[in-house]
């Protein structure tokens, strides 16, 4: 992977130091004493940073919409009335946010780690069929027994699905990307086949249409809603999890090494830290939290599993969207949590706006990426603050990239 | 039933088939060679597809001119290509993420106007079967190799030419040395940022053309998401040919091949879960990574932003 990731997660990632920093609110006001007023300027300019991104995708999300001879207003003020205009449209962004929230807190663990998983399409359906498959079979258990086994099956599907890729990347050097991509075709039609096959709604095996879902969970097995609306434990689950993350990630030596891994491959090598066996744990994670998102959708959304024969069909490209959410939280499973919901608001807010002004709903895909490929661009005025702030003798917690990234021995194996 | 599958004119469909269906994977993985090359992974071929589909089905449909769609659909990747190049040499950003953010945006924009300018999925006549005097009525060699259509021979020239420039010229002798030494390459004169602009708008171009081979060559439709992956495997596929044009071919036949074989099993009613059929060549592409990874070497500088000392 070598030098392949460092630009973002060199100014994401932190060292101790740089924990402090990620932590901005609060945390620094030691610090920040020392700190001159300009110092302090720069750093809020840098948390700053992805509003920016979101709000240049917004403006040119405009022009495009006048193109289409739709008033951007009206156009995103029906978005924004989808999301947040009723407690039960803003339940809805919750839902919506549920997924990307679990992908994203995968991803904030893998790219720590210097390994880009691409898979979360794949590891989200896995995760589903295992946790489905749980619910469909122990039928005679108590409701919350199921639930909690349908979770970790959905924990282990995806983590099976994240981990291959892992192996295949730590001792075969198979670049993570492609083969997270691959196993994404893979999970898809592993999906297709056992929803048209093995696993079809008895119900449906009768007609002749066959449509390819499995049967409907029983009502015990739901999880818990917000009655109401169709908010449901998920929510919690990802927000209690988010926390977990961070712990892990920041308070433990598993969190320690993955993050040490991801810095610097070859220095981490010397400190006597099993490196292939943390990339592996890397994507696993990463895949287990995907997984997840795909068990809730099933057993919080759907109750039952149904395919178009695409991915999307039933992720909803969370898998995606998730990644686009992390990196928008700064690979910080705190800052994810708000993220999300800026995200999961925007795909509610899609729909409505379809309904509302005629515009499709891939007008949010669009702008998603717009998203994505401005927070990654504007990194370069990140760094460029930075190093202006350790010019001005301030203290900086993120270390300079290391001169050993340079000649990684894995070369070869990755971008 | 298998021993309809080895009768002479099945055979001969699916070779030809699969002659055909390696066309979008040649084009938009030589082109994503030569970004490569240089040191710029383009992860937003399958983007820079969609668009070039949707571009050249829409004027193809508007004008009924297919060379006019064609070349609609090499400017709209070429203009994706220099927003890429700009992100990546100008503001050195990172090039798997940003690849994937150009991934989402090809995606949504080429939806959003299909929805908005379309509307419903409708039919183009492509490009017809063009026959060579001489070669075309040789028996079963002339209906797979030459009863194809001309962006379809376009695509297997473009291995040759690929190979010729990367290999003997001094242009392609500066596309290899940015991608493996841009320090040196600097040093000695040569524009590392032209270069990867070069490449990488080049390598946009051959997408939109990918894209377009599939909409008013081979498919003659445009449907949401039709592309459906076919890029990302264009990226695997320059790894898998070891980034040299002629591996790249070698991969692009063996994927297009079995996907034929997968199509002809259906066609023919053999019971195999399609599922399953269609799940193979992605499986084999692992394989083949697995194998064939730890003997070749990635261009050194691949995925590296380019900055110079001082």
């Amino acid at each position: 992977m070598d030098n392949y990731h460092t630009i973002s997660i060199t100014n994401c990632l932190t060292t101790f130091k740089g924990f402090l920093y990620t932590e901005k609110i609060g945390m620094t006001m030691l610090t920040m004493k020392r700190l001159l007023q300009r110092e302090w300027v720069s750093r809020l300019v840098d948390a700053l940073q992805p509003v920016f991104a979101i709000l240049a995708a917004l403006v040119i999300g405009a022009v495009m919409l006048l193109f289409l001879r739709t008033n951007p207003i009206e156009a995103y003020k029906a978005l924004w009335e989808g999301a947040f205009g009723s407690s039960n449209a803003f339940a809805e962004t919750l839902v919506k946010a549920t997924p990307l929230l679990l992908v994203g807190l995968g991803i904030c663990i893998s790219f720590r780690g210097d390994v880009i998983n691409i898979g979360g399409e794949g590891q989200m359906i896995v995760g589903a069929i295992l946790a489905t498959w749980v619910g469909l079979t122990f039928t005679g258990l108590p409701g919350w027994l199921v639930i909690i086994l349908a979770m970790l099956g959905g924990f282990l599907g995806g983590a099976i699905w994240g981990g291959i890729p892992g192996i295949l990347k730590a001792y075969f050097r198979v670049n993570e990307i492609l083969s997270t991509v691959m196993m994404n075709a893979i999970a898809v039609q592993l999906m297709n086949f056992l929803l048209r096959g093995p696993m079809i709604d008895p119900s449906q095996a009768e007609f002749a249409s066959k449509i390819p879902q499995t049967a409907r969970l029983l009502e015990i097995f739901h999880l818990p809603r917000l009655v109401p609306t169709r908010l449901h434990l998920g929510a919690f689950i990802a927000v209690v999890l988010a926390i977990l993350v961070y712990i892990l990630l920041w308070r433990t030596t598993l969190g320690y090494r993955i993050r040490a891994v991801g810095q610097s491959l070859h220095a981490s090598r010397y400190a006597g830290i099993k490196v292939q066996r943390y990339i592996v744990l890397a994507l696993l994670l990463s895949g287990a939290f995907s997984g997840l998102a795909g068990a809730t959708q099933v057993f919080g959304v759907n109750y039952r599993m149904i395919t178009d024969g695409s991915a999307s069909g039933f992720t909803g490209s969370a898998g995606f969207n998730g990644i686009v959410a992390a990196l928008f939280g700064q690979l910080h499973p705190i800052w994810s949590i708000p993220a999300s919901i800026l995200f999961g608001a925007l795909l509610v807010g899609a729909n409505s706006m379809q309904r509302m002004v005629q515009v499709p709903s891939a007008f949010v895909t669009a702008l998603n990426g717009l998203v994505v490929v401005f927070v990654v661009s504007s990194e370069i005025w990140r760094r460029r603050r930075q190093r202006r702030r350790l010019a001005a003798g301030g203290q900086d917690e993120e270390s300079p990239p290391s001169a050993d990234k340079e000649k990684l021995p894995q070369a070869g194996a990755a971008p | 039933m298998i021993s309809e599958l080895l009768s002479a004119t099945v055979l001969i469909g699916i070779l030809a088939s699969g002659i055909r269906l390696a066309t979008p994977y040649l084009y938009a993985a030589i082109g994503e060679t030569f970004g490569q090359r240089s040191g710029v992974l383009n992860l937003g071929v399958e983007g820079q597809m969609l668009l070039g589909a949707f571009a050249a089905f829409y004027v193809a449909f508007t004008t009924g001119n297919l060379w006019l769609g064609v070349l609609t659909a090499m400017i709209v990747g070429a203009v994706m290509g220099l927003a890429m190049a700009y992100v990546t040499v100008n503001l050195n950003a990172e090039q798997g993420i940003s690849g994937i953010g150009f991934f989402l945006f090809g995606l949504g924009m080429s939806d959003l106007l299909f929805q908005k300018m379309l509307g419903t999925v409708e039919t183009v006549k492509g490009f017809p079967k063009m026959y060579i005097a001489g070669l075309s009525d040789i028996p079963g060699i002339g209906e797979i190799f030459f009863g194809q259509n001309l962006l379809v021979y376009g695509a297997y020239l473009l291995v040759p030419v690929a190979w010729f420039v990367l290999n003997k010229t001094t242009l392609g002798l500066k596309i290899r040395s940015v991608g493996e030494n841009p320090d040196a390459a600097d040093s000695l004169g040569v524009s590392v940022a032209r270069i990867r602009y070069f490449t990488i708008i080049l390598g946009g171009t051959l997408s939109g053309i990918a894209g377009a081979s599939l909409s008013i060559a081979l498919l003659n439709v445009f449907q949401q998401n039709m592309t459906s992956g076919l890029g990302f495997i264009a990226v695997a596929l320059v790894y898998f040919g070891a980034w040299r044009p002629v591996g790249v071919l070698g991969g692009a036949l063996l994927f297009s091949m079995i996907n034929s074989l997968q199509l002809w099993i259906q066609v023919l009613g053999i019971p195999v879960p399609s599922d399953i059929a269609v799940m193979m060549p992605y499986v084999l592409t692992i394989l083949v990574l697995v194998a064939t990874v730890s003997r070749v070497r990635a261009p050194s500088a691949l995925t590296k932003p380019f900055e110079r000392e001082n």
